[in-house]
Parts: C-alpha cells; structure tokens; sequence
C-alpha cells in the first residue's frame, strides 16, 4: 500500500498559537451551527475559553475549580444534544476526573469534548504538576474515545470541525505555546487517517502533535547527511492508522516515534503493540523516558529529556548505524 | 414550574405498589444470586412514588424531551429502580427474571443505553448530582420546564465531588434541580470505634450541610407516601433555587429481619428467608400476587 501524502505549505514558516485557534473556533464551529457549549474549570483566559465566553455567553458555563463536578455536568447536558467541550490544563483534567469520563462519558459514549490544555511538558514553566506526560496513555486505553493530537494551528481547525459532527467523545490534546504552521489552508483532517508529510527510504519518523515539526526538521537535517528519511504525522494516535503504520514500515524497514509523552502508553507504545503484531521492526521510541518533568523554558526542557530536533537527529543516526 | 401535579394514585395503592416492588425485588435478588437489598428496600417508597403520582413521563416515549429526569444516583438499588419501571411499564415485569444475566439490559447497575427509562448511567458513586445539574442548567437554557430528580444514597454524599455540584448547582439557582437523599443512615462496613467498627450514619445533619451550600431544605418520612407527597410539593414551589430532601430511611424497609440490619446491605436471601420476607409483605397489602 502507498501511504497518501500530504504537501505542507509553502509560505514561510509563521507561529500561531493553538489554544486562540481553538478558542476562535469554538466561535466559528457554533456560529455555522453546531450546538456547542464550553464548560471551565476556572482557567478560560489561559486555555482561551474566554474567546468563545466572550462570543457566546449564553452557552459558556464557569464550573470552578471542581473538575469532577465538571466532567458530570457536561454528561448531562450532552443528553440533551448539547456537544459540551471542557476546558481546563490536560494534567488536571484527564486525571482529576478520570472516573467520572469513565463512568458518565466513556461508557454511555456521550458526546464531550475533553480539551487538554498545556498538555506535554512544555507548559510555560509551571513544572511536573502542571505537565501531563501519560494523558494519551490514559485516554488510548478508555474503550470508545478518540484521540486527538493536532501538529499546528491548521490541523487543529480542521480536527475540531471533524470532532464537531463526530457524535462521539474525544480527548483532544493541545499545547500552550504558538507553534510553526505547517499545513496549507486546504488540509483536510479526518478522523484516523495518518498523513505522510515526506517520503523516505531508510528510516521512518511517526509523530503526533507539535512534534511532527521537530521531526520534520530532524528529517531535514538527516536527509543533509545523506539519509533519506521518511516523517507519517499521526494526528489520530486512537483509532490508530494501521495500515499506514505497517506500510512505513514495510518502506523503510526502520522507525522511530517521537512525541512529547511518556515511551509508554503513547504513540510509541500504539506503535510497537502494531509493528509487534502486524510487521515487527526494528524502532526507537523518543519521547519522555518513564518520568515526569520539571519547570524551565522550552528550548531547555526540549534538549533534557531529549525531545528536541537535535536529540532526534543523534537518536535517528544512532539507529541507522548500529547493526541488529 | 407551576405545581402540576396529577394525583394520580391513592395513598392506599401506593402503598399496594411499594410492596408489590419489594416482593419483587427480592424475587429478582433471590433468582439472580447476587444483588443489593437494603438499598433497595430503603428507596423503594420514594422511586414508586415518583413514577408513580410524580413524574411527568411516558414508558411508551422514554426519550420524549421534555420529560422529567430521574438520576438514581446510589446505582447499586438498581433492582428498585428496575422493577418500578417494570411495573410503570416501561418493559415487561418478567424481564426482572434476568437481572444481573449476560446479555441482560438489567446490569448490576443502570446503563442508560440499553434500558429505557434510565436517564443516566450510575455506580461509581458520588457521581449523579453531576449531570443532575447539567439536564438542569441544559433545561433552563432550552427553555424546556423538565424537573430533574436525583437520588443520593447518605454513604455517596462522603464523595467530593456532591459537594462540587452542590455549590455550582446553587451559584446557578438550580431551582428545577431536586436531591432526595435516602438518609437511612447505615454504611457498609462503617468507621472505627473504640469498641470496634461501628455503623453510624455516615455524614450527620446533612440538611444543615445542604443549606450550608445553600439549598432549601425539607425533611420527610421517606416510607410514608402522604410525606413524600408534600415534600416534593414543597420541592417544586421553590422557585429560586435547588432543594434538597432528606428522606428519613430504614434499610431493608419492609421486612422486619431485614430491617437496620447491615447484614441485608448486599446478601441474597435463602428460600426460607425469601417465603418469609413475601408472607410478611403479604399480610400487609394486596402483594404476594407474585410471579412464579
């Protein structure tokens, strides 16, 4: 099977910041119909709910500090065909109230958004309480939620548009920070479709979220010394594309994950329980090593535990060269 | 909400009602192996009220919108919401038969996908009141003029999270939002004491502890139809915000054995002990009709 690819943009590379896209279109999706409300715990001027409680006052509803409470309320109010959307920061928000998405949204499949905000570790200097390194792991192993994991502002767009109508629940995860925009205002987003972003024959790179950029620049710079490797951007770590996982894999015989997550449970873990079953191969899982994080800037947090485009390219040459 | 209450039922039939449902709940129990008891009983006058003389609702339109909701949040008295549904008619009385079963819409406890009449799925506890004020807040802005009823078991109001949704339920003036709490004051297995685990009741006064988070309040027999009857009036003629009714429970109301006994919290009883629950109940009322 060829894998479908995708052409990034063209225009110089600009920042935008995910949480205002989101905030945005929440405003957008509602004004062209949908039936949204938007759930806070407290945290709307950081997670950018305060744009859409600005725009739709009405369906905006400030729940507190009192996330369980707030879980439960969007329950009831999507049985009466509302499709709530929560905000809060990822680390509170899929642990605080883990239970009751089980409970209320997971098994009664209600349609809830459960938006994490500042989720991975680069939060803005909050440190390990405020960083979620297993949200992803959690929310793969919940029986009948999707989950999300946009790589720019673009994606993120087209991903909520497709959440909007999906009917069912998902756990979209998102990031503080602007992010280099990387899709073409064209892209079309659909719910566990993986998207090829570059080809390449020696090693594969499978990434979700912000980084897909990382990698993407990682790519670049291992295809300057002579390696041609290929990046599958997953923005839908669950249901998994398999078929384009197994796919890369067949193409470059070699695979590398990246994500800013825990090795465990994550997108690394999605794929080496695939590769196991459907095509072992040999790869390496880069993202945060069974541990939690610490406060400090992006760029110095992103070299520590490795996640950095540079950390990728000696993690990438390091498996290119060594023998089986 | 104006009072709209039909009345629908007598005293007297309610009372014929409440223990035709306790006959079969402890058939369901006692054909299933497993289940509640004490819960059960305890809620038992309070659920057949509701759907009884109470809700506005219709087992042959279970998803009508505008229909009253009722959040049995203690999921573990399953059995006593089932059977009333079963005998309000929303599905036939012999399919209390597979309660607990595999393939069964009668789970161990309510699945709001696959039985109609449960508006919301509960087990885990301490999560009802949740969504209770969710349909409420969804009402109000729908404009639709549903009352949501929520049942809390007094163990479950230990959990956090109640007490979250107390406080947002009245910082919204949630006055189409009613809690009646089976207060019959016995835990499972209770807390320490200096002459071993004693069984008292779990939170005390707990009206004080609703009005605190600024609810009305009301306290009621909970076995006692006419009480039920005026609390819930009382309940619905509040008009700027949520109620709370504490309804003074016994567990395993009904049958004398069983009755404050937290031995019957969850045990199936023997077939001696199940002919002598059904006779007891039959001297009171016209129960004992019972299915074979």
């Amino acid at each position: 099977m060829s894998i479908p690819m995708v052409a990034l943009t063209s225009e110089p590379r600009a920042n935008e910041a995910p949480r205002e896209v989101w905030g945005q279109t929440l405003c957008d999706l509602t004004a062209a119909g949908a039936n949204t409300v938007v759930l806070d715990g407290d945290l709307a001027n950081s997670t950018r709910a305060d744009i859409f409680a600005e725009c739709y006052p009405d369906r905006f509803f400030e729940m507190g500090i009192a996330e369980q409470n707030m879980a439960g309320v969007a329950d009831g109010l999507a049985t009466l065909g509302y499709v709530p959307w929560l905000s809060s920061f990822a680390a509170f928000l899929t642990s605080r109230d883990l239970d009751q998405i089980r409970v209320v949204i997971a098994q009664p499949g209600l349609d809830v958004k459960i938006c994490g905000g500042y989720s991975g570790i680069l939060t803005g200097k909050t440190g390990k309480t405020h960083q979620s390194v297993e949200d992803i792991a959690t929310f793969r192993a919940l029986p009948g939620i999707d989950v999300v994991a946009p790589a720019d502002g673009r994606e993120l767009r087209a991903a909520m548009a497709a959440l909007s109508v999906s009917g069912r629940p998902a756990y979209l995860r998102l990031t503080r920070d602007p992010s280099p925009v990387i899709f073409p205002d064209s892209y079309v987003f659909e719910i566990g479709r993986a998207v090829l972003l570059r080809e390449g024959a020696d090693l594969g790179i499978i990434s979700t979220g912000v980084q897909t950029v990382r990698a993407l620049d990682a790519a670049e710079s291992l295809g300057s010394a002579g390696y041609s490797v290929a990046v599958l951007h997953v923005p839908t770590i669950k249901p998994l594309d398999v078929e384009a996982i197994v796919a890369l894999a067949e193409q470059t015989d070699l695979i590398m994950t990246a994500e800013d997550h825990s090795i465990i449970g994550g997108l690394g873990g999605a794929v080496a329980e695939t590769l196991g079953e459907h095509r072992p191969t040999r790869m390496k899982r880069v993202g945060i090593q069974d541990r939690f994080g610490e406060s400090g800037p992006n760029d110095a947090l992103l070299k520590k535990y490795g996640l950095s485009s540079e950390a990728m390219v000696e993690q990438a040459q390091a498996l290119l060269t060594s023998t089986r | 909400m104006t009072q709209n209450r039909r009345s629908l039922r007598t005293t007297s039939e309610l009372d014929d009602l409440s223990a035709r449902t306790r006959e079969l709940i402890l058939r369901s129990v006692f054909k299933a192996g497993a289940g509640h008891i004490g819960g059960p009983l305890s809620v038992t006058d309070i659920l057949v009220n509701l759907y009884f003389d109470r809700l506005r609702v219709d087992p042959t339109q279970p998803e009508l919108p505008g229909r009253d909701r009722l959040i049995l949040s203690k999921g573990h008295s399953s059995i006593a919401l089932y059977t009333v549904l079963a005998l309000r008619g929303y599905f036939p009385v012999e399919e209390l038969d597979t309660f607990d079963a595999v393939d069964s819409r009668l789970q161990g406890h309510p699945c709001m996908k696959t039985l109609p009449g449960v508006d919301m799925s509960t087990g885990s506890l301490g999560q009802g009141l949740s969504p209770g004020v969710g349909m409420a807040l969804g009402a109000r802005r729908s404009k639709l003029d549903f009352r949501t009823w929520v049942i809390l078991g007094d163990g479950e109001i230990q959990e956090g999270q109640i007490w979250e949704a107390c406080f947002v339920a009245a910082r919204y003036r949630l006055s189409n939002l009613t809690v009646i709490l089976d207060y019959n004051r016995l835990p499972q297995f209770g807390w320490p004491s200096e002459t071993g685990y004693t069984r008292e009741v779990p939170i005390d006064d707990p009206a004080a502890k609703f009005s605190a988070f600024g609810w009305a309040t009301v306290e009621c027999d909970g076995h006692d139809h006419d009480a039920l009857r005026d609390a819930f009036d009382k309940a619905e003629a509040n008009d700027d915000r949520p109620t709370a009714i504490i309804a003074n429970t016994i567990k395993g109301k009904g049958i004398t054995f069983m009755e404050a006994n937290h031995n019957w919290h969850a045990r199936v009883p023997t077939q001696e002990e199940l002919d002598a629950a059904i006779a007891e109940l039959a001297t009171r009322s016209l129960a004992g009709v019972g299915r074979s």
